[in-house]
């Protein structure tokens, strides 16, 4: 059986965890097997509706404390629920929860980890899956050599599918520890699409000048309702917030559409974001090494070309 | 109090990246290493930092790798840290370099274990959450801010579109991203003082690697930008429509 770890925020289910979903039961198809869901905590969705994902049945420890990610608990609650329910394969996606836990099932239940994976494995004879190295420079295939193994999936990775279906939703009763981190303030910037999550991310570099300046890279992003990023500099100048800073040292995305405004596209800049779909350029120096990376570009001034590619994305949502 | 810094040696961020032997190893030739800039920057000054507020936290610097990892250690050390360990042995599995780090953990008995977020050649986020668990320890992933208030961490972490804050006793694992601390450059005195730091090499704890590398491969060249004219902001809006269908 494979076992996918549903994250939620909020009551709401996070859409990462359909794309963990959808592949999920891609990988169970592959194996001759079946693909269920575990969901820790509590959520206003509709559960059963996650069937639509080719799950058959979603697992819930229905446990309040476990609405808030403290990694030990959590990590041992999974490692007894996959035991438990006999997974051969558990999922996570490899977003902030991913993050904090895998590797901690991982150690608990002495089963091999990857994360980070982009595509279906590959299981004639053996166990390989491809995941994303060197900052996205390439990708390296590797092989879980152990019984059960865990893969935590990249975000915007696998394309989410759903079709008719519903789950059986079972309680589990497993005793939950008393979590030893204290949660004491959540700062959630609300009204804005998570730069990790977002299908399309609109990014400004020093080119743009100045912070009062962004209301054109808002404006853009606001059509095409995508999050907002930046290179390093700006946010280390503090024009932007330092949770928008794309980049090796910064966050790494893969959204469908990326759009550069003004970014020169300095290899560290690069390495946050050339795993995305598709590339847009918007540089007044052709030689700009950004264009290289990209899949289409315009030489000029943003200030001009950034307001009329907005008034035209508003013509195409129009027509 | 003692504090454990994971220290790991990583291409440049400019390095080119090749591959040899029919794509099963990375082609080391002419590149140049360097501390993962996630534990330098992050994970090794904030340790550095606390230290110059307290001056009885010590400070231990740990390296899973060869002896060509040598230099980074005691790169590490020049910029600050008390003393370094090194286990005498290479491996690309999390559980195996955990294991490891868990070992010289649990003999050294550390109140606080430091990991950068990710090292940018394997980008796992695994080691720091698999030492927690092989230990049985809090885990706390992508801090952005730590500090210390007697034998409890005030910690902020980041959550998809905001972060958290929390708290949490000793003995805790931290992953640290950016925002932890500040990059330093080591000035000439910690050179010299790292050269009579204490290096010990210590031999590996038997484990078997749970995952392994078998090939790598270089993503499909781009095919070339297209250009479109400034004057023609239409035609840039027709192809993300029709032809990449990203809009
Ligand atoms: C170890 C290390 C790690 C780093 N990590 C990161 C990282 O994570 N993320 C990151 O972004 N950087 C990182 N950097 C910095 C990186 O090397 C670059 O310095 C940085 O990305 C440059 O930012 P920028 O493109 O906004 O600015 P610049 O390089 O100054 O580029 C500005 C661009 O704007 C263009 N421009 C100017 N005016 C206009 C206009 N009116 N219209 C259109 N275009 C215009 C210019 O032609 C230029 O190409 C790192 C550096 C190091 C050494
Ligand atoms: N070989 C190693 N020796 C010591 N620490 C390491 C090693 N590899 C990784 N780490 C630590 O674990 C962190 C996360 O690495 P990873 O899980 O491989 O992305 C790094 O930032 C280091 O702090």
């Amino acid at each position: 059986m494979v076992l996918i770890l549903i994250d939620h925020a909020d009551g709401q289910i996070k859409k990462a965890s359909y794309e963990a979903l959808t592949y999920g039961a891609d990988v169970a198809k592959q194996l001759g097997t079946t693909a269920e869901g575990l969901l820790l905590g509590t959520v206003t969705a509709n559960i059963t509706e996650l069937g639509k994902y080719g799950v058959t049945k979603v697992n819930q420890v229905s446990n309040e404390a476990l609405n808030n990610v403290d990694a030990l608990v959590y990590a041992k609650t999974i490692a007894e629920a996959a035991t438990t329910l006999g997974a051969k394969v558990i999922v996570f996606s490899h977003s902030q929860t991913g993050k904090a836990v895998a590797s901690m099932v991982s150690a608990k239940l002495k089963a091999g980890l990857v994360t980070g994976v982009v595509s279906l494995p590959k299981t004639d004879g053996g166990f390989v899956v491809k995941k994303a190295v060197f900052s996205g420079k390439a990708f390296a295939n590797v092989e879980i050599k152990t019984d059960v193994k865990i893969i935590s999936l990249n975000p915007n990775s696998y394309k989410i599918v759903s079709a008719e279906g519903s789950a059986e939703v079972v309680q589990l009763n497993i005793a939950v520890d008393a979590p030893k981190i204290k949660v004491t303030a959540v700062n959630k910037v609300s009204g804005e699409v998570p730069l990790t999550e977002a299908e399309v991310v609109v990014s400004g570099g020093r080119g743009l000048k100045g912070p009062e300046n962004w209301g054109i890279v808002e404006d853009l992003a606001h059509v095409l309702h995508a999050a907002t990023a930046c290179s390093r500099p700006v946010a280390d100048s503090g024009w932007r917030p330092h949770h928008e800073h794309v980049g090796q040292t910064g966050v790494q995305i893969a959204p469908n559409l990326y759009i550069a405004i003004g970014i020169s596209g300095a290899i560290q800049h690069l390495a946050g974001v050339n795993r995305s779909k598709h590339i847009v350029v918007i540089n007044k120096d052709p030689e700009a090494p950004f264009f290289k990376a990209a899949d289409y570009g315009i030489v000029g001034d943003a200030f001009e070309i950034v307001p009329k590619l907005t008034e035209e994305i508003k013509k195409l949502h129009n027509s | 109090m003692k504090v454990l810094v994971c220290i790991s040696k990583t291409p440049d961020t400019t390095s080119k990246i090749a591959f040899k032997n029919n794509n099963t190893q990375f082609e080391e030739a002419g590149v140049q290493w360097i501390i993962n800039p996630y534990d330098e920057w992050y994970a090794l000054v904030r340790a550095i930092e606390l230290k110059e507020k307290d001056a009885s936290i010590t400070i231990h610097l740990v390296t899973v790798g060869g002896a060509d990892a040598d230099p980074i250690i005691r790169k590490a050390l020049a910029l600050g840290g008390d003393e370094a360990i090194r286990v005498n042995t290479t491996g690309d599995d999390s559980f195996y370099i955990a294991s490891q780090i868990a070992d010289v953990a649990k003999q050294g008995g550390y109140d606080l274990i430091l990991t950068g977020k990710e090292t940018i050649d394997y980008n796992s986020s695994a080691i720091g959450g698999a030492i927690a668990g092989l230990l049985d320890l809090p885990f706390v992933s992508l801090a952005t801010k730590f500090d210390l208030n007697g034998t409890v961490a005030t910690i902020t972490r980041e959550l998809e579109g905001g972060e958290e804050t929390e708290e949490v006793s000793l003995p805790v694992v931290v992953s640290c991203a950016k925002g932890v601390a500040e990059q330093r450059i080591p000035n000439m005195r910690g050179i010299m003082a790292a050269r009579t730091k204490p290096l010990k090499v210590v031999e590996p704890a038997a484990v078997d690697a749970l995952t392994h590398i078998v090939s790598y491969e270089l993503p499909p060249a781009k095919a070339g930008v297209k250009l479109v004219a400034a004057d023609n902001v239409a035609e840039l809006v027709r192809l993300l429509h029709e032809e990449a269908k990203a809009i």
